[in-house]
């Protein structure tokens, strides 16, 4: 039996970080668009940390926004605590952090989707895609309900055939006890789609009432917040914030750790899934780093109108009495009730180098993913992916060149080449480690990197743009003025540096090599600057990055060249790699797979040498060459 | 990766010919001629020249003449690569001609890839496109060639020295990374005057093998010289006889993987890699068959084959054997034992072997100084040359080493600056990258593997 339900333009499935984007997305680009869920209160759901945010993945939410995506947005509006990570280090590993209060995270969305104009919410599963040679034509749910589309979206998370565990319990459900999705699985296969099966997990959530906060280290917020979206004007989110509170487990908590471990589903091998390295258990920490006598546990509270606490740093698998004891071993913690207990849970999800850059299948056209289901972990990333994958699902529909964004442009296009191109074996996070350009693609300018972007598809609109265009203006002006004016070696600078411990003058220089001096800034030699015309903060702190970190950000700008030239060298997908004679065995077999885009994509698969790109460039010559000679003689026909 | 940025080659063969010619390709090749080129007409400058002319002129290097050379100059598009292209004419001899490429190395070129003057013309649309396949097999050919010289030919310990430097620099990237993304977790307190303890101590290590990088303690340069004989012919004396009377042992190698014995000795400034072998003859026993075999087959790689005779025994087998084996190589034939009896005429070898043989008593030290004669001789004239891959993967070893150097020292002036830790990494990674290139490993996912087995992460 089946039945059309209804036609849309995109269809999204899945209501998490990924879904939400990618739902709005779709229809803030006018599309008609309907967005599944197993359940409509789940909606953007944070079922693991209470945070948004952090290093890196600040980054990420900074993208975001200026794209036009609404993460950053919905955390302004719910955060309870918010910290600039990583102060004392360079610009470009600041990040924020902010931490949320859960239930109006997912109030706020949902508000946000449901005044949403062509959008509509539906609660079902989906269990089947449909294709018609090698097209997206919709979906079908479990009860039988086929709903056409021009695209799909999958984003289902922690949820295809999920199961969750603990000791020797294992429920078949999706986090938090929420219905797990058992049919489409079955569906992506047929339709020869390779899955792996990932594993990752959470701490237990604890009565606040049953801590002892006087044995812990109490962690404030920041005195001054930032907010997370460039549109946010942080006058207004200047609040009262929350604490969240440090303490450490001991000898003895890893004593009944060790004691327990044949009872742990990851030892006994019940758990089949791969787990995150940067993730662990704490058991997987006390096995991995014996010679720790002791890891930090922080406790952060899940929202204002509940007394759960989230206890970060001991995620678990063991079992529920082993769970009690270890956690009462720690100071603070002596008597603490447990409210939700730590779990592992597993879920299937696919091998990413199935997809484009522009996150839809290669196999299929029109179906497109995004978040865990791409084998990635964290809010942040999976919102990223799912912003990317509504734009170009929009795209696709309206059949406009879809985006790609690349390792040059944003953490997301890191995010995104990593994982189509590298083989992945465990659930991926971004690190600032992974963006090889992390000086250019900072969390403070990523609203002049991509706002252009964000404008010319349509989603972030022409007020916010031409903000962002007089920001651009004003810096480089600024600069450029700081570059011309000079300041002699007079009596009062040299004094002036003497008081800051900065070397004092032999002739002239400008204001621009003062500010360029580690002790000094822009702000510090305003008394010698007297032209200067008051500017806004962020402006400012522009000038001062771009002045600073002049020779590095050139030098990175000049790497960025030599890795655009790659990245402009297109291979033309059709091309049989079984037809190159010269390329090495293992090679041959990873092109085959990751079937890159761009010599530059090829250049970063694992396996494939430089003497192996040589080679692919000859061929690539040859073959454009006779491609461009056969379409002049069918011309001439 | 592959890169497209200005590349440099020396062209010529590295013999002591009378001209070297060092050839560059790029955007930046004028640039680079006229940072170390000094015209005889003072004031002319290779960019203001006409496409296709010569000039006259000194290479400088920090105002000392290296030497005095012919610099053609040829711009874009009609050149072989189709990019600006400059050619160095020099005197020759490889002192000068190493010392030219790496000075214009230092300037801003890279050393060319195998082949990749061809590969250039050929993507540039110079060369026919039905020499595809001819390019390559061209590049496939000299990839395998460049590879087994620049990693095979890296003395055993040389290898090994980088590897520990290359974990030292991971080890302490990782560190940085883990404590940039798990802040509330890892202290970074005076981490930047540990840095730089360790920073320093790496970089004495690689100016020390840089010093050294030119008496071929790096790679095994030199004519390859095989001596051969049947046991007992007097080989190892005459090897020590010829390190004795030279004085200039350059080293000897602890290649634990390798069996034959390896000395470097210095003829002038002829360099010669001489390998002793087991003795041939004709064995059942399988130990000795082995060592034999693979006698014979350094033999047949070999630039220069010494062969010795032990004139107080009857030629037999195993002289045919060794006889058949050197008739189409460069061979010097030695009668030694000349203390001794003599059983072997000179005339019977002359005819057998085709050469003129020279008498030597290795045990008394006779007729040494006529072998090196003739060596230089062969040498001067060309009959004997080497596998010039050694050399540019000398040169490129040196230039990479030199590279990673000048990265450390970007890392010792940012902890000078009190710059923050994030930007150590950058240089630091540089500097892994480079080294991994001397030794032949790229970098893939070692970072992320080192952050997540060495430190504890995450919440």
């Amino acid at each position: 039996m089946s039945n059309v339900c209804e036609e849309y333009d995109v269809v999204v499935v899945g209501a998490g970080h990924a879904g939400c984007e990618a739902a709005l997305a779709g229809a803030r680009l006018g599309l008609s668009t309907i967005m599944f869920t197993v359940s409509v209160d789940s909606i953007a759901l944070m079922p693991c940390n209470p945070n948004i945010g952090g290093s890196s993945k600040g980054h990420l939410v900074r993208e975001i926004d200026a794209l036009g995506g609404e993460m950053g947005k919905n955390i302004d509006k719910t955060f309870i605590q918010s910290k600039m990570l990583n102060v004392s280090k360079g610009p470009a590993v600041h990040s924020l952090r902010a931490q949320a209060d859960k239930q109006d995270y997912t109030k706020e969305m949902r508000n946000v989707l449901e005044n949403t104009e062509n959008l509509v919410i539906r609660q079902a599963e989906v269990s089947e895609i449909m294709v018609e040679e090698d097209v997206i034509q919709g979906v079908k749910t479990f009860s039988g309900a086929e709903y056409k589309a021009r695209a799909v979206v999958l984003c289902t998370g922690t949820y295809l055939k999920a199961r969750c565990i603990y000791g020797d319990v294992s429920n078949p459900t999706g986090p938090n006890g929420l219905q797990a999705a058992n049919h489409l699985t079955d569906s992506l296969k047929v339709h020869g789609i390779e899955m792996f099966r990932f594993k990752t997990g959470t701490p237990a959530r604890v009565d606040k009432r049953s801590i002892d906060f006087s044995k812990m280290e109490e962690q404030f917020g920041d005195k001054k917040i930032v907010p997370f979206s460039f549109s946010t004007n942080p006058d207004d989110i200047q609040k009262e914030q929350v604490s969240c509170w440090l303490t450490y487990t001991n000898e003895e908590t890893h004593k009944i750790i060790r004691e327990n471990l044949d009872r742990s589903p990851l030892f006994s091998g019940m758990i089949e899934g791969t787990g995150p390295r940067y993730c662990p258990s704490i058991e997987d920490k006390v096995v991995k780093f014996a010679d720790k006598n002791r890891h930090q546990v922080f406790i952060e509270p899940e929202g204002n109108y509940t007394n759960e606490m989230y206890l970060g740093g001991m995620s678990s698998s063991l079992p529920e009495d082993v769970q009690y004891a270890m956690y009462r071993t720690v100071p603070g913690l002596e008597n603490v009730r447990i409210v939700r207990n730590a779990y592992a849970i597993e879920y299937d999800c696919i091998n990413p180098m199935q997809l484009l850059p522009t996150l839809e299948f290669k196999k299929i056209k029109g179906l497109f993913s995004g978040g865990q289901f791409n084998g990635s972990s964290g809010y942040e990333e999976a919102a990223a992916q799912g912003l990317l994958a509504g734009i170009n699902a929009a795209m696709y529909v309206k059949n406009q060149e879809q985006i790609v964004l690349d390792r040059s442009q944003a953490y997301i296009g890191v995010l995104v080449d990593d994982l189509v191109t590298k083989e992945n074996h465990e659930p991926y996070r971004m690190m600032t480690s992974r963006a090889e350009y992390r000086l250019l693609l900072r969390q403070d300018n990523a609203d002049l990197r991509l706002s252009e972007i964000g404008h010319r598809i349509g989603l972030v609109p022409d007020k916010v743009y031409n903000r962002v265009c007089k920001k651009q203006e004003l810096i480089f002006q600024e600069i450029q003025r700081l570059e011309r004016i000079n300041i002699g070696a007079g009596r009062p600078v040299q004094e002036f540096l003497k008081n800051h411990n900065s070397t004092p003058l032999k002739t002239g220089t400008t204001l621009a090599e003062l500010i360029r001096r580690p002790e000094l800034s822009y702000e510090l030699v305003g008394d010698f600057d007297l032209d200067r015309q008051p500017l806004p903060e962020d402006v400012i702190e522009q000038v001062n990055i771009n002045i600073k970190y002049e020779g590095y950000i050139k030098r990175q700008l000049k790497q960025v060249e030599q890795y655009k030239k790659l990245e402009n060298k297109r291979i033309n997908p059709n091309i049989d790699y079984d037809d190159i004679s010269g390329l090495r065995n293992e090679a041959r077999q990873k092109l085959k797979l990751c079937k890159p885009l761009s010599i530059g994509q090829a250049s970063r698969i694992s396996g494939v040498t430089p003497a192996d790109i040589s080679v692919l460039l000859v061929y690539l010559e040859q073959f454009n060459y006779l491609q461009n000679k056969n379409l002049a003689e069918f011309s001439e026909l | 990766m592959y890169r497209s940025e200005t590349i440099a080659a020396i062209s010529t063969a590295m013999t002591n010919s009378g001209i070297g010619i060092i050839r560059i390709s790029g955007d930046k090749a004028i640039e680079i001629a006229d940072r170390i080129f000094i015209s005889v007409k003072k004031d002319k400058k290779i960019k203001d020249m006409k496409s296709h002319t010569v000039h006259y002129g000194n290479i400088e290097d920090n105002g000392k003449i290296i030497d005095e050379v012919l610099m053609i100059v040829m711009k874009a598009p009609n050149t072989y690569t189709r990019e600006d292209v400059i050619e160095i004419n020099c005197h020759g001899g490889i002192f000068v001609t190493k010392k030219i490429m790496e000075l214009v190395l230092k300037n801003g070129a890279r050393c060319a890839e195998p082949g990749e003057f061809t590969k250039r013309a050929f993507l540039n649309g110079r060369i026919d496109l039905s020499q595809a396949e001819a390019v390559t097999d061209i590049i496939n050919a000299k990839n395998i060639m460049a590879l087994d010289a620049s990693v095979s030919q890296l003395k055993g310990g040389i290898s090994e020295i980088i590897r520990q430097q290359r974990e030292k620099i991971i080890h302490h990237i990782a560190f940085i990374e883990a404590a940039l993304d798990d802040p509330e977790h890892i202290e970074m307190e005076y981490y930047g005057d540990e840095l730089m303890i360790v920073v320093e101590e790496i970089l004495s290590v690689l100016e020390s093998l840089l010093s050294t990088s030119d008496n071929g303690k790096l790679i095994s340069e030199g004519i390859k010289t095989v001596i051969l004989g049947k046991p007992n012919a007097g080989k190892s004396s005459l090897l020590n006889r010829m390190l004795r009377e030279e004085r200039a042992i350059v080293t000897d190698i602890a290649g634990t993987t390798r069996d034959t014995l390896e000395e470097n000795i210095n003829l002038s400034e002829i360099s010669l890699n001489i390998i002793d072998t087991a003795g041939i003859r004709e064995t059942d026993d399988i130990v000795e068959k082995i060592g034999v075999d693979r006698a014979k087959k350094t033999a047949e790689e070999a630039d220069l084959i010494i062969y010795v005779v032990d004139t107080s025994v009857p030629l037999d087998e195993n002289d045919r054997d060794i006889i058949e084996l050197i008739s189409n190589k460069k061979s010097i034939v030695l009668l030694n034992k000349s203390d001794l009896e003599c059983i072997v005429s000179v005339d019977e070898i002359r005819i057998l072997t085709e050469t003129e043989p020279i008498i030597v008593s290795a045990k008394e030290n006779t007729g040494i100084q006529n072998l090196e004669e003739r060596i230089k001789e062969m040498f001067y004239k060309g009959t004997i040359s080497f596998n010039e891959e050694i050399y540019i993967t000398n040169i490129r070893h040196k230039q990479l080493l030199k590279d990673a150097a000048d990265s450390l020292k970007l890392v010792k002036n940012s902890i000078q600056q009190l710059l923050p830790e994030d930007f150590y990494s950058i240089d630091l990674m540089n500097a892994y990258e480079l080294l991994g290139e001397i030794i032949g490993e790229s970098v893939s996912d070692d970072l992320v593997n080192e952050i997540f087995s060495k430190f504890c992460m995450g919440k």
